[in-house]
């Protein structure tokens, strides 16, 4: 089965930073692939660049951008158009922001239907409508005639989601949708996105930095750091059997309970995520990393364990840890 | 993450800005230094008029005389004299209606920013109401009821052009008040006095030295505009205004006499602009509205 | 919101007040106004006559009253000089000026508003620097010399357009053309710094993760929010090119406001002076009036 979205080595390059190195990823229909990292690692530019939105002056390069077994990456804006908004939607960490101010939130949505499809206003309004009942937003009528500053950040983050669902995608991006939000909204907002999941049988590329998210709905984790994938695994696997230095290190940020004590600290990781230039060669984690060694330095190839778990590094799979012994 | 391409924009941007203060303050400073030492350096007396040799071309035309480089007026005044006894009226007025005004809107946006309340409406409503008078109108009406003359002009600009200023003021102080620094000063216990001297006016020179260099501009337009229409400096005082004016009823035959001073102010005003805008991209932002 | 639009009204009327006080101060500050109408050769008797008939012998205040009574039901009294209610010189000449002002500020829109969003869209091109170029040279221009310099070359030189006069839209071009250079520099700025704040923001983005055409993301998304603040410059900018159409009117002889102010102006006529600058400072309070109940039209945010 071919994936419904296969990336191959994307590289982003803004201005003299290399912003994305060579990430790899797939995402299968009905799969939430989970891309996480911390903040500036490119997790999102990766995101924009797969919808070709990244900003001005940035330059894309893959070996290969499939989606739906289509090869995308040679697309002009206006082939993009026509899949964007359409076939793969997206949406945005910032509810409070993403929406037009000056046009009701009906306006936006039956806007996107009408671009892709050859429907009447009518029929956009009603199709609005239902998808902001399927989101679970009440008296819907009202909503549509609404502007954006009378909502929430909950709502607007619901009114985002129903717009993207408006022609049926295929492929939902969904970039840190609950980080602006408070924590029971957040809750709400996951629910809703695996339920409309398992409904509508979506793909959807989740981009967090929040690894209870990840444990939560993730069928498959990749982990970014500086620019490219370093391990991916299906989540369980990653949560239990983390073999790269930096996601083991994660992992002892979060308190995870009956695994850590109580009054014993967290871990964490010294330092922050480099600015990588072009043409810098071995391992980016290296200079954060406490199981360093003169190999890494060099380049290396990504190890594979089983059929489904690759990372990158020179240790072994199952290494022990120097500060464990 | 997009740190790459600002980077190389602002350098840009500030190269652009490097050119364009360069030739702003070119342009000002010569025109500052020929208002200064003009008396010296003229080749004829402004003022002399020679009948006998009226409407010479300049020199570089036909019927021109190299003892007239751009030539005589229809009084038979030295034209290139006149042009650079000009420059200092020009300047006379640009830099003292600045030093009007600018007192002026300063002092009541300062007051408006810093105290809120009741006065900064009182302040608000003197800044509207200025607005909505026409400004060339009333300065029009003022010289015809007084009499021209150059401190008349320079009074009524420097009356009527304070509302940038005063704008200006009034917006920054208002940041500023509500800064944290402040606030610090305010717990100190100093004296209003203190906090307006040594923290609201030092950080709000940057944008009134723009808003000086708008309102000079403006008012050297104005006072052109007026001695144009005959309002506002007297004859038989070199204003580019008034030499247009002058030359308008020989404008089929010597467009020249016409395109000269104009072209003067032109280059004088855009020096003055490109200063400004020099000033406002090193602050960074934007106080064209 | 109504109470906002309530209170803009109140301080508008207020406004409108000072400026009534200010134009019938404005006209007495010769000291004696008799003596300015009577002119340089007359006797003692006519300035007493004058005095008399004009009723300039009564208190100022008295005088003041009975102006601003009549002012605000519209009557201005007669002209000294054409002798004719000052009224309906003005309401003659009003369409002139007015037709004068939105020639001016249609080819400023026209030009100004497709360039701002150009330079925006290009920011930092050569297109950008160009059309910054423009806009210093449009403030650096002075506008009557700017007038002069068409009429010699359009009107003597080519003799494509008629150099002065009212009769036919052909005069509007020159003065239209040299009105709007002015306001054409600040249109061009605002809408071009506007374009780029609202280009970098979020909802552009979703518009574009919408697959919506470039065209409805610059103009329908775009524009439409950076015209906020473009309204009320516009509005700000119809007004002073009303106040500025003296200099425009004289200097291509259109006989509207502005030139009958100037006429007026020369010949010591006051009631008609402080008319006009009356009547142009209603004309920009109630144009700043129009752009705040605009600018709550195009923005839902100050609705409620």
């Amino acid at each position: 089965m071919t994936a419904l979205l296969e990336v191959q080595d994307l590289r982003v390059t803004i201005g003299s930073t290399a912003a994305v190195r060579g990430t790899s990823l797939a995402v299968d229909k009905g799969e939430t692939h989970c891309l996480v990292g911390e903040s500036g690692c490119g997790k999102s530019i990766s995101a924009l660049s797969i919808m070709g939105l990244l900003p001005k002056g940035s330059v894309r390069e893959t070996r290969a951008l499939r989606f739906a077994g289509e090869e995308i990456g040679g697309h002009g804006e206006r082939e993009m158009e026509h899949l964007r908004g359409n076939r793969m939607a997206m949406i945005f960490q910032e509810p409070m922001t993403s929406l037009n101010p000056a046009y009701t939130v009906g306006s936006q949505m039956t806007e996107v239907l009408r671009r892709h499809r050859p429907v009447t206003r009518a029929a956009a309004v009603d199709r609005a409508a239902e998808l902001l009942a399927r989101v679970g937003i009440t008296a819907p009528g009202l909503r549509l005639g609404q502007f954006p500053h009378q909502l929430s950040g909950g709502l607007r983050q619901r009114v985002m989601i129903a717009m993207a669902l408006m022609c049926d995608p295929e492929l939902l991006i969904a970039d840190e949708p609950t980080t602006a939000l408070d924590v029971t909204v957040q809750a709400q907002i996951l629910r809703l996105l695996a339920e409309l999941q398992k409904d509508l049988g979506l793909g959807i590329l989740l981009i967090t930095h929040d690894l209870g998210i990840v444990a939560r709905v993730a069928d498959r984790v990749s982990v970014m750091y500086a620019g490219e994938v370093v391990e991916s695994a299906p989540t369980a696997e990653l949560f239990a059997a983390p073999e790269h230095p930096y996601t083991r290190g994660l992992l002892t940020c979060v308190p995870v309970p009956g695994k850590v004590k109580r009054d014993e600290p967290l871990g964490s990781i010294p330092g922050v995520v480099p600015r990588m230039q072009p043409g810098f060669t071995g391992c980016a984690f290296r200079d954060r990393c406490p199981e360093v060694t003169a190999a890494c330095s060099g380049s290396f190839p990504r190890r594979t364990i089983g059929n489904d778990h690759q990372f990158l590094c020179t240790l072994e799979p199952g290494w022990v840890g120097s500060a464990a012994a | 993450m997009t740190s790459g391409v600002t980077v190389r924009a602002g350098g840009r941007a500030r190269l652009l800005g490097n050119w364009a203060f360069l030739l702003g303050a070119f342009i000002v400073g010569g025109c500052a230094v020929i208002a200064v030492v003009v008396t010296w350096i003229m080749p004829h007396d402004p003022f002399l008029i020679d009948l006998n040799r009226r409407l010479i071309p300049p020199s570089w035309m036909e019927g021109g005389t190299p003892l007239n480089f751009l030539g005589t007026d229809q009084l038979g005044r030295d034209y290139f004299s006149r042009l650079l006894y000009g420059t200092r009226i020009s300047m006379l007025i640009g830099v003292l209606t600045v030093i009007t005004s600018g007192l002026i809107g300063i002092t009541v946006g300062v007051l408006g920013g810093f105290y809120g309340g009741k006065i900064d409406d009182a302040v608000m409503f003197a800044i509207t109401t200025r607005l909505s008078i026409p400004a060339v109108l009333v300065a029009l009406a003022v010289a015809a009821l007084r009499g021209t003359s150059l401190t008349l002009v320079i009074l009524v600009l420097g009356l009527l052009l304070w509302d940038r200023f005063a704008v200006v003021a009034r917006s920054t102080t208002m940041q500023l008040r509500n800064l944290d620094y402040v606030a610090a000063a305010w717990c100190a216990g100093v004296s209003p006095w203190w906090v307006l001297s040594r923290e609201v006016l030092p950080n709000i020179a940057t944008h009134l030295a723009v808003v000086a260099t708008l309102e000079m501009a403006l008012a050297i337009l104005l006072e052109a505009a007026l001695s144009f229409l005959g309002l506002g400096v007297p004859a038989p005082l070199p204003s580019w205004g008034l030499m247009i004016s002058e030359a308008k009823e020989y404008m089929f035959f010597t467009p020249w006499m016409i395109i000269v001073p104009g072209a003067a102010l032109f280059v004088l005003v855009m020096g003055v602009n490109l200063l400004g805008d020099a000033l406002r991209d090193m602050m960074g932002t934007d106080l064209s509205r | 919101m109504l109470r906002f639009f309530l209170r803009r009204f109140v301080v508008a009327v207020l406004v409108a007040l000072t400026v009534l006080t200010f134009a019938f101060l404005l006209t007495r500050l010769s000291g004696d106004l008799a003596i300015s109408i009577a002119g340089p050769n007359a006797s003692q008797a006519d300035i007493d006559t004058i005095r008399q008939v004009y009723g300039l012998n009564r208190p100022l205040w008295v005088q003041f009253f009975d102006w601003l009574g009549r002012a605000v039901q519209g009557d201005f009294g007669e002209s000294y000089f054409f002798r004719d209610r000052v009224s309906k010189l003005i309401g003659e000449r009003i369409p002139i000026t007015m037709s004068l002002g939105l020639t001016g500020l249609a080819i400023a829109l026209v030009v100004g508003l497709p360039l701002g969003i150009l330079a925006a869209v290009r920011e930092g091109s050569w297109v950008d620097r160009a059309v910054s170029l423009v806009a210093l040279i449009g403030q650096a221009m002075p506008s009557f010399w700017l007038g002069l310099i068409l009429m010699i070359v359009f009107g003597l030189k080519l003799g494509w357009l008629p150099i002065s006069g009212t009769g036919s839209w052909e005069h509007y071009v020159m003065p239209g053309v040299v009105l709007a250079f002015s306001a054409i520099p600040s249109l061009t700025r605002l809408t071009r710094s506007g374009m780029i704040e609202v280009l970098a923001s979020d909802y552009i983005r979703t518009a574009r993760a919408k697959g919506l055409t470039r065209f409805s993301i610059l103009v329908k998304h775009g524009f439409r929010n950076a015209a906020i603040p473009v309204v009320s410059i516009t509005a700000v900018q119809l007004g002073f090119m009303l106040g500025g159409s003296v200099v425009i009117e004289t200097v291509f002889a259109l006989h509207g406001v502005g030139f009958l102010a100037w006429e007026s102006i020369s010949k010591n006529d006051f009631p008609v002076v402080q008319a006009v600058v009356l009547v142009l400072a209603l004309l920009y309070i109630g144009l700043t009036l129009l752009a705040d109940l605009l600018n709550a039209v195009l923005d839902p945010r100050l609705r409620t």
